[in-house]
């Protein structure tokens, strides 16, 4: 089981409780498919994703940022257990998305880089430490119903 | 991977441009979020005294990296010729895991992310995200 220290849990906690999910999903998920492209394979029903701005632009892309952030609420909700809480969609990822597992931390990747900009100083590097190993555990946890 | 477009090229020296002044702040960051997200890039500098965050041999080794990296930019054409001697440390001297390379790339993004809220923009991301992918191949040139 993942032992959190009180400076890790009050760090992703506090870093939840000041973000906008809207404002940072739809960046981080804007990032990730531009910034990593072959990510786009998996929304192909998104509509017009040819190029940075109409990523940007997309309502489909904010509005699916928006829900992978209510996805990761669930599991700061719930710090303990973040295995069990994601058992459901880890199986989704694999047997009906099929998304490839090594591109949950792309998608992490950005995530921290769209936090970091956000809270600029605040995001110091032990802040930063606790964040990544939040993030090592959800993929961790998303890739527990691959075979 | 991919190679860098003329567009990219010119992305990543304007973007480049910006970092004039800041780069010992910025080179000790990221050097400091390695060592801290990412422990076992310790490993490589147990001759260091301190490897605190911001402590001293982790601000020179920051000034250093970003030197290199500046230099870098300025060889943006020809990175593996512009490069070989310090493919050659890294490979036959420092013996670094190449798959760390990308891990302080990661790291000087997010810096870079704090330092420059507004200009890090997704097209200039990409862009960095892939000369540093290109800087760390070159580096890799001279391994086997």
């Amino acid at each position: 089981m993942v032992v959190w220290t009180d400076f890790e849990r009050t760090a992703i906690q506090d870093i939840f409780s000041k973000i906008d999910y809207a404002v940072v999903g739809q960046a981080a998920f804007s990032r990730c498919l531009i910034v990593y492209p072959w990510t786009q394979r998996y929304f192909g029903g998104f509509g017009n994703l040819y190029n940075a701005a109409a990523i940007t632009s997309n309502p489909r892309v904010a509005s699916h940022g928006k829900v992978i952030m209510e996805a990761l609420e669930k599991a700061v909700k719930d710090m303990n257990n973040i295995k069990a809480t994601y058992a459901e969609l880890s199986a989704l990822h694999s047997e009906k998305l099929q998304v490839d597992p090594d591109n949950f931390m792309l998608l992490g990747h950005c995530l921290t880089i769209v936090v970091a900009s956000q809270l600029s100083k605040a995001f110091t590097p032990e802040v930063h430490a606790a964040f990544q190993k939040f993030l090592a555990v959800v993929v961790s946890s998303l890739r527990k119903q691959y075979y | 991977m991919t190679s860098l477009s003329a567009k990219d090229k010119d992305t990543v020296k304007a973007f480049w441009a910006k970092v004039a002044g800041k780069e010992e702040q910025i080179g000790c960051d990221a050097v400091s979020r390695m060592l801290t997200v990412y422990p076992q890039t310790k490993t490589y500098f147990s001759h260091w005294k301190d490897l605190r965050p911001g402590s001293a041999p982790v601000k020179k080794h920051g000034a250093t990296v970003m030197t290199a990296v500046t230099d870098a930019v300025s060889k943006i054409d020809d990175l593996t010729g512009g490069l070989l001697s310090l493919s050659e440390l890294h490979a036959f001297t420092l013996r670094v895991d190449p798959a760390n390379f990308k891990v302080l790339a990661h790291n000087l993004l997010v810096v870079l992310a704090t330092v420059f809220p507004n200009d890090f923009t997704p097209e200039v991301h990409v862009a960095m995200d892939k000369f540093l992918a290109a800087v760390a191949r070159a580096l890799s040139e001279k391994y086997r």
